[in-house]
């Protein structure tokens, strides 16, 4: 998932920047208009040494996190990269989300705030470790003037400065407000690796034990004076719209503020949530379906699956020639594969608390990117970027869902309706289960050619697949072709001298977007499935029918070799337990698994035992970067297993958790084993790299166990279950 | 008017009858602890005690907690200290984005208070809420060891 693709960063021209910079000086900011409960503004009380950090009087360090934390642990992992630098006292540090107003004023002074494409991270360790180091910097220049002695003599522990000659010390609280003073340095040196302190070791994520007292932290959990509760029906068919909407039912009745119609949804607006919703139902809604009322499930399939017949497909790429690699083959295998449509299911549903009052909004949202959030409601209430200010709040998981800012546009509309009055607007887990961002249903067809001595000499994929940059970033695609859509295949780490991979754009009225791991969740399935296919078709073990191919990519080697040796491949199981294994790279890092299952007569699985290595570069927080793993196992598997979503009559059959199952405790696999490997030299993700070797490995070890190929998921659909 | 006991306090509620317990509480008396997820008692996100059986109170009508006493996770700590359960949580960093955790939490404490040392089987059976996040192998162990420290305590 590449969020810096998502068309909605706050960037002021030039003209702008002015205005407001002169309007900054006239005194105006951004008042808040009203309190909010638990999401005041900044707590920061003491000078600001960079942007990112402020030192109390107290030594106490707060530092700003402009990305979203949905669980990830980045609202941890970032301060960690800060105070590595700063040689703060950890135990000292706070932390506050950016405020998108700020981020408006400062000219954008946080950098991004979207929050994808396991990006946290990556993208940002590189100016947090700077802006630690330009602190401590300061924070030296101003104890050493005070000493009147050359900086270099000083030495840094822990929040304290110490003067090493003379053993003098001044712990930062005392040197903050004379170092806030001090221009930031321009070039700081950023320490060696193997002088990390806190990166690297586990950390305890500070986010915790506010979580475990229940506290409210999500943008559920959002209390205004005054508050309204808004919940909402939307088109049930995809791009179709409101056509008419009879209240007489609901007239009267306690509660009711206002019904809200919005082009494609109505809202009712009411004193509480349940009272809304009750009234909701007993609207007399009009929808007017256009064009897509009729399809379903196997109507888009056979319109993606057209996309494979097609004789003039793009193609993205053509080394060699298939074929003559085809014609010259001792074996040739062909598959076609599928994945379907799946709904994130965070399990806060979409939700988001507005304030429109005259020409100002103010917006609180659990979103995964707060600039979108802002620009949204910006452009929804009509009013100039400075005029907002969105607050953002814990996310309720997040998965990719929360980049899209539809729940925002409704939000502000219906509190535009209502003007002067705070509404929560609220999904049901219907609404959110039937008007998602899916992942996209994809097809792909492969031929490839095996010599006779087993070596892969062609390979050509056909993929025909819903496109989620047509949505979001069209320019991106060029001749056709989705080189984002083509993740994992167009850039395949084996070594395949003819290759061919050809790309066809299906897109149906179905919306898509990014989903933990995006393409990488279902195009590894499909390549490392196929791949194993070969690896039987020649004959050979599947990870040593790997490792030659792989020669000339060594960290996807490297965890390939690092998860065969930590699951023991090729030593005896018991009797009846199989192996399967597969690799993949993506968000910048390395993941391989393997599964260990067994699979009775009747068609139940058994999980056994899991293990995934991961190369990530580098970890910042060990116990946060196991717990993704986990997180990626339950996620992975549940798509796996049972994840569909399905269409009737232009609509998503799917409602709710009982018909969209996700995976429980008693379900899990009992043993997982999470295997860092970090090399070093790099910054790559972590919240979804481990998920993306999860199902072919999964799914090879059935083949393994049965001699079934599983070639369209999810399993329930092939006669499989757990045990 | 309906009355019932939150968190030891006694409340009295102006609603319809049938107005869902989790409702009550978060929009009404601002106990934003029992979270939304579901709303037909599939996830358990609503998770509180009901006279000291776990329910799901997005599916119990209020009318069912007329005096009685409801608990939910604000109140699960006692004289400022966290529950056993709480603590283990802490201890091995059990929640993720934490939206399902004050279920997770309570179902926990629950299942405690009646089984002292609950075998896996006994919390597979005892722990159905979802999990999103997928924080179940930490649950797990932070349950054993709440059940071990809360032995402890006794003895």
């Amino acid at each position: 998932m590449n969020w810096s693709m998502m068309p909605t960063p706050l960037r002021k021209s030039r003209r702008n920047f002015l205005k407001v910079s002169a309007a900054v000086g006239g005194g105006f900011a951004l008042q808040l208009t009203l309190p909010a409960r638990v999401f005041a503004q900044s707590a920061a009380k003491g000078p600001e040494l960079t942007a990112w950090i402020v030192i109390g009087a107290d030594d106490s360090v707060l530092i700003r996190v402009a990305r979203s934390e949905m669980g990830q642990g980045s609202s941890t992992g970032l301060p960690m990269l800060v105070a590595e630098e700063l040689e703060c006292d950890w135990k000292k540090v706070r932390t506050e989300f950016v405020s998108t107003a700020e981020q408006v004023r400062r000219n954008r002074v946080w950098g991004s705030m979207a929050t994808g494409g396991s990006q946290s991270i990556r993208s940002s360790q590189e100016y947090l470790r700077q802006a630690g180091a330009a602190a401590r910097e300061m924070l030296i220049a101003a104890a050493a003037q005070r000493w009147k002695v050359p900086a270099s003599e000083c030495d840094v522990e822990n929040g304290v400065i110490r003067h090493t000659p003379s053993g003098r010390k001044l712990r930062f609280g005392q040197v903050a407000q004379g170092a806030s003073k001090l221009e930031p340095p321009k070039d700081v040196k950023l320490k060696d690796p193997k002088e990390w302190n806190l990166i690297g070791k586990a950390a305890h994520r500070l986010d915790i034990p506010d979580k475990v007292r229940g506290k409210p932290l999500f943008g559920i959990d959002v209390q205004l004076p005054g508050m309204a509760y808004a919940a909402i029906a939307q088109c049930p068919v995809f791009r179709g719209k409101l056509a008419t909407v009879a209240d007489e039912r609901i007239k009267g009745l306690r509660g009711l503020v206002k019904v809200v119609k919005i082009e494609d949804a109505v809202a009712v607006v009411a004193d509480n949530w349940w009272r809304a919703n009750r009234m909701l139902k007993l609207l007399a809604i009009e929808w007017d379906f256009g064009p897509n009322g009729a399809a379903s499930t196997e109507s888009i399939r056979e319109f993606v699956r057209f996309g494979l017949e097609d004789s003039s497909i793009p193609v993205a790429r053509n080394d060699g020639n298939v074929e003559t690699g085809f014609a010259q083959a001792a074996k040739i295998v062909e598959a076609e594969y599928y994945a379907p449509f799946l709904n994130h299911a965070p399990l806060e549903p979409m939700n988001c608390t507005a304030l429109v009052k005259g020409d100002r909004v103010e917006v609180w949202a659990p979103t995964q990117n707060a600039e979108a959030t802002h620009a949204t409601a910006a452009a929804t209430a009509g009013v100039p970027l400075e005029n907002v200010e969105v607050h953002l709040t814990h996310l309720g998981g997040g998965f990719g869902r929360r980049g899209f800012q539809d729940y925002t546009r409704q939000a502000v509309a219906i509190a535009k309706s209502v003007e002067g009055r705070p509404v929560k607007l609220l999904w049901s887990r219907e609404e959110d289960m039937r008007h998602d961002y899916y992942r996209p249903m994809t097809l792909m067809r492969f031929k490839a050619a095996l010599d006779a001595a087993g070596k892969l000499t062609a390979w050509r994929v056909r993929d025909a697949s819903h496109s989620i940059m047509a949505g979001v970033r069209p320019q991106e695609i060029k001749e056709g072709i989705d080189r984002h859509a083509l993740g994992g295949i167009v850039d395949m780490p084996y070594e395949v001298p003819n290759l061919r991979i050809e790309f066809a754009m299906r897109n149906s009225h179905v919306p898509v977007g990014f989903m933990r791991t995006v393409f990488h969740s279902q195009n590894p399935f499909m390549r490392e499935c196929f791949v194993d296919e070969l690896a039987h078709a020649a004959g050979k073990d599947p990870y040593e029918f790997r490792r030659p191919i792989l020669q000339g990519k060594p960290k996807d080697l490297g965890v390939l070799d690092a998860a065969a040796r930590a699951s023991g491949w090729g030593s005896p199981l018991p009797a009846g337990v199989h192996r399967g294994i597969a690799v993949q790279d993506s968000h910048g890092s390395y993941a391989a698994a393997v599964f260990e299952v067994s699979v009775s007569d009747a068609g139940e699985l058994d999980i056994r035992r899991v293990v995934v290595a991961v190369d990530p570069g580098y970890v910042v927080n060990p116990d946060s970067a196991e717990a993704q793993v986990q997180s990626c196992v339950a996620y992975g598997l549940t798509s796996v297993l049972w994840g569909e979503i399905t269409l009737r009559e232009g609509r998503v059959e799917q409602s709710n958790f009982h018909d969209y199952r996700i995976m429980r405790m008693a379900e899990m696999p009992q043993r997982i084993e999470a295997v860092l490997v970090p090399s070093g030299g790099f910054w790559g993700g972590l919240g979804e790299t481990p998920l993306a070797p999860l199902a072919p490995a999964l799914c090879n070890a059935i083949f393994a166990a049965t001699g079934k190929r599983i070639r369209s998921l999810p399993l329930k659909n092939q006669g499989l279950r757990l045990a | 008017m309906i009355e019932l006991t939150v968190n030891g306090k006694k409340q009295s509620v102006d609603v319809e009858p049938e107005m869902p317990l989790l409702w009550v509480l978060r929009d009404v008396l601002d106990v934003k602890g029992p979270k939304f997820g579901c709303g037909i008692a599939q996830c358990g996100a609503c998770t509180v005690h009901l006279n000291g059986e776990p329910v799901r109170s997005c599916s119990v009508p209020v009318s069912a907690a007329a005096n009685q006493r409801v608990l939910t996770i604000e109140g699960l700590a006692q004289r400022g200290q966290l529950h056993p359960v709480q603590k283990a949580w802490i201890d091995h960093e059990v929640p993720q984005c934490g939206y399902c955790q004050s279920g997770q939490i309570m179902a926990a404490a629950a299942l405690l208070a009646k089984n002292r040392d609950p075998s896996d089987k006994d919390i597979d059976a005892a722990m159905t809420n979802i999990c999103r996040c997928g924080t179940y192998a930490r649950i797990r162990t932070a349950i054993h060891s709440a059940a071990k420290s809360m032995k402890s305590t006794k003895a």
